[in-house]
């Protein structure tokens, strides 16, 4: 059975809401493939705006990855604003994807990738517009399966009533895994209908299907445990884990949309994971180990791309991109390149050191050099200490001293607020860090017009983290804080003129808490506040602490939890985390350990440089660490002859 | 200053121009000026088109777009003027332009340009205006109407507030016809200050007669050039260049 296009419906509501563009799709490099000639149809989402989720790398990968398969299509949604939900509503038209215009509801498998649980009432709207019921426990064989991807599938159990399944980690192999079972399921006729397919699919151990494990609850409001409700299901979900980069050098033909995007720029991944050990950072934790893609891969990903896009600004991606083993090669390489090019470079997440101011020259090398970014994150050394950021304060005075003295005119400091253990004086000392950086940035660059941007942000606990035990600060502590740095750096008569601050209020965090280390219990509050209209909580101007708060007051009426008990409280070792079957490798003995020694201000090294200590990691997921170096060389690019110039042959 | 672009960098001056005329169609009809922009940029640069640059901080390639569409409205006729530092084969840089555009941005000719004053030259736009729901007779009777008066005021937002303006005398031409499942209205419009734009005829048409218009219109814009000796046929505005090139 064909499927029609809901375009022509559609069309006649976009010239009546915003920015309509965003809705039509038409991007470079996007597929359309006919629907009958496919047995398995994805659609994939990322559940925020268009102009936030078209550049989303984990989608881009995966559309291509299924789009190469012969016996598979994979479209794409994003989350639809408020203005044509309505006349969408109003209108009866359902979700779509902007490929093809397909209606989303017709699709074997929606699979919504979570950079941040901020997404989630944004998966109910796509859901509910697309005809398919709320609850996993209503759908039939006509449904899609809900699949939840990305960072925050590492807990889903905040959504666990909404969706199918859960898949934990890199997407590339396990997305064809799942494709392989549904095709091979659904050529047999579909025996045993949906609850069959997601037996094998909860079998395999390729993917978390919450419907076959049940919670059972303490009285006082803790989870007694967490076990398969049928033969056969794994105890615990493992992640997966690419192994070879190098293997996988997608996206080859990256998404270049009409609408203008938050990135305008093409993205390579130089290498995935990162054992820095910061204790607050869920990524660094989940995406063990470090595995980096080879020099060679990565100039014919950033050649290959430039010529597929048209971009002139390339961004080398990881969590952090000095730390590549050939950094500096990769950076001159690519600088002698593209020098006669309009074609410039950057290196997001850089660490605080002297080698990445020589670094960012280099990148620089045609360009102007307005701002730099570091994260130190904690304000005071004691902090650093807690958190794992190995920086001393000298450290970041000569860094930021060779960036001011090479040029550089403006840093920009990322802190956190709310960290185990913090006191107020923790984050003053950020003020007093600020006012070091501009005194010797003056005195390096001769200059007053130099500048330093304070950016601050509250902490919020993570599971799989050493902090996953943590108590949240709450949010009116974490607000008194920020505004008590701001004072102390306003009160700066020297030099608080060359200093700004930027800082978010502490209330979106809680909610992100509550979210994030949630429970199936917590679902309840996201289908309520929902209900009452809550969407696009990612945005200032539509996010209600208030609402949420109420719908919260709701939900748990008859339970034994509220929101300070998900937030605020921290946990033993004894107490069963609502997380504890979801395997990230990380051996939860490892991580406590690591907690006690954060509370303790003791530091721990990157297993790429001393011996390894048993995090768990490879040991569990039979993986290992690859880092180069490959000694491997970039040649200078091939002039290709244009192929509009006159005289130029035919 | 190092931390600057380089002042010593050669800027190559522009050696050819040219102008482009491209089609907007179908779903990318909703795409706006600047949307295109962006596109059509990267485009060049995928299509290997050795553009000149403006001198300064941040160089931009060397191209003028005139009396863009309208978002949502469709277009047979944009214009745009490029500068190149080799000299570009025309013919070759349509089919390779068209080519790396998406499909709905369509490249339909490409002249070198030889005349001066090109943007003067664009002196109306033929548009059709295709309205679903309405009957030939309403239509028909509201532009009677229209026409018959000398002056239509209409109010149009802008940036700095409501705009009250004329929409009559700038349509030099109107006639009403049958399509399929709608009835389509083709004017002439000569372009002014402020334009005159497909909109701005609706609500005008709305202000004299009786005439609601539920669905929104599809709009479409045929030509754009200079007026011919018959005083309402809009011609090609590439002519000149032309007969330039083959002198």
């Amino acid at each position: 059975m064909t499927v029609q296009s809901v375009f022509p419906a559609l069309e006649q509501l976009l010239p009546r809401v915003q920015k309509p563009v965003q809705y039509v799709g038409g991007e470079l490099n996007a597929v359309v493939k006919p629907w009958d000639d496919t047995i398995v149809r994805w659609c994939l989402m990322y559940p925020d705006a268009y102009e936030v989720g078209i550049p989303n790398q984990g989608v881009q990968i995966l559309y291509e990855v299924l789009n190469e398969r012969a016996d598979t299509l994979c479209e794409r949604t994003y989350a639809v604003w408020p203005d044509l939900e309505k006349l969408m509503r109003e209108n009866g038209v359902p979700q779509f994807t902007v490929d093809a215009h397909r209606p989303v509801g017709a699709f074997d498998a929606l699979g919504v990738s979570f950079a941040t649980e901020l997404g989630y009432t944004n998966m109910l709207t796509a859901i509910d517009l697309a005809g398919v019921p709320l609850h996993a426990v209503d759908r039939d064989e006509t449904h899609p399966l809900v699949i939840a991807g990305g960072h925050a599938a590492f807990n889903p159990e905040a959504i666990s009533m909404f969706i199918d399944g859960a898949v934990l980690g890199d997407g590339e192999q396990a997305v064809l895994a799942i494709t392989d079972i549904i095709a091979a399921f659904k050529s047999e006729g579909s025996p045993g209908g949906r609850d069959e397919l997601l037996m094998r699919l909860a079998k395999s151990g390729v993917m978390y299907v919450p419907a076959f494990y049940d919670v059972e609850y303490l009285e006082d409001g803790r989870i007694r445990r967490v076990s398969p409700n049928r033969p056969g299901v794994p105890w615990r979900v493992a992640k997966h884990t690419v192994m070879d980069l190098d293997e996988w050098p997608y996206p080859k033909a990256p998404l270049v949309p009409i609408a203008e995007s938050v990135h305008e720029r093409m993205s390579v991944e130089i290498f995935r994971g990162c054992t820095r050990g910061c204790r607050f950072c869920q990524a660094g934790m989940i995406t063990r180990p470090v595995r980096e893609r080879s020099m060679t891969t990565i100039a014919d990903m950033v050649a290959n791309g430039l010529e597929k896009t048209g971009y002139e600004e390339i961004g080398l991606l990881s969590l952090s991109s000095a730390d590549h083993s050939e950094i500096a090669e990769i950076a001159k390489g690519l600088a002698d390149r593209y020098e006669d090019t309009q074609t410039s470079l950057s290196l997001p997440s850089t660490r605080v050191d002297a080698f990445n101011i020589d670094l960012a020259n280099e990148l620089s090398r045609n360009g102007r050099r307005s701002g730099l970014t570091f994260a130190p994150e904690g304000g005071s050394e004691r902090i650093r200490k807690v958190i794992n950021k190995m920086v001393t304060e000298e450290d970041l005075i000569r860094t930021v001293t060779a960036a001011y003295a090479s040029g550089w005119r403006q840093v920009k400091l990322y802190f956190m607020c709310g960290l185990p253990t913090e006191e107020d004086e923790d984050v003053l000392q950020i003020a007093r860090l600020a006012h070091e950086v501009i005194k010797a940035g003056r005195e390096a660059s001769g200059r007053k017009d130099i500048r330093c941007t304070v950016s601050i942000g509250g902490f919020v606990p993570k599971p799989h983290t050493p902090f996953q035990w943590a108590a949240q600060l709450d949010h009116e502590t974490t607000d008194s804080r920020l505004y008590k740095l701001r004072d102390a750096i306003r009160q700066d008569r020297e030099f608080g003129k060359s200093i700004g601050v930027r800082y978010h209020d502490g209330k979106p965090g809680v909610v992100e808490g509550l979210l994030s280390r949630g429970d199936r219990r917590v679902g309840k509050v996201i289908e309520q506040v929902w209900r009452d209209g809550q969407r696009f909580d990612g945005w200032s101007e539509h996010f209600s602490y208030d609402k949420w708060m109420a719908a919260a007051e709701i939900a748990f009426a008859d339970e034994a939890v509220d929101v300070n008990w998900y937030t605020i409280r921290e946990r033993e070792l004894s107490e069963v985390l609502a997380w504890d079957h979801l395997d990230s490798g990380l051996d939860k003995e490892w991580l406590w350990d690591d907690w006690q020694d954060a509370l303790s201000e003791v530091e721990v090294d990157d297993c790429r440089w001393v011996p390894c200590f048993d995090c768990g990691v490879c040991d569990h997921m039979g993986t290992e660490i690859q880092v180069g170096p490959t000694n491997a060389v970039m040649l200078p690019m091939p002039v290709i002859p244009s192929r509009v110039v006159a005289n130029s042959g035919t | 200053m190092a931390r600057d672009r380089d002042p010593g960098r050669e800027i190559i001056p522009a050696v050819q121009k040219l102008r482009i005329q491209h089609a907007k169609r179908d779903r990318l009809r909703f795409t706006s000026h600047r949307d295109f922009q962006r596109a059509f940029e990267r485009a060049l640069k995928r299509a290997g088109v050795p553009m000149a640059y403006s001198a300064g901080f941040s160089p931009h390639p060397k191209i003028s777009y005139a009396n863009a569409a309208p978002t949502g409205v469709a277009s047979e006729a944009e214009y745009v003027e490029i500068g190149v530092v080799q000299v570009v084969d025309p013919e070759k840089l349509l089919a390779v332009l068209d080519e790396v555009l998406p499909p709905g941005l369509d490249v339909l000719a490409v002249v070198e340009a030889r005349t001066p004053d090109f943007v003067a030259r664009l002196e109306a736009s033929h548009w059709r205006i295709e309205l679903p729901g309405t009957s030939q007779e309403t239509l028909q009777g509201a532009l009677d109407a229209f026409m018959s008066e000398s002056e239509v005021l209409v109010d149009r937002m802008t940036k700095s507030g409501i705009r009250t303006f004329d929409a009559r005398t700038a349509v030099i031409r109107a006639n009403v016809e049958m399509g399929a499942d709608c009835a389509i209205l083709q004017v002439v419009v000569r372009h002014g200050v402020p334009a005159v734009r497909p909109d701005d005829v609706l609500a005008a048409l709305k202000k004299v007669a009786d005439f609601a218009q539920e669905i929104p219109p599809r709009v479409t814009r045929l030509a754009q050039g200079p007026l011919l000796e018959d005083g309402w046929s809009v011609g090609d505005p590439f002519t000149l260049d032309r007969e330039a090139t083959q002198a």
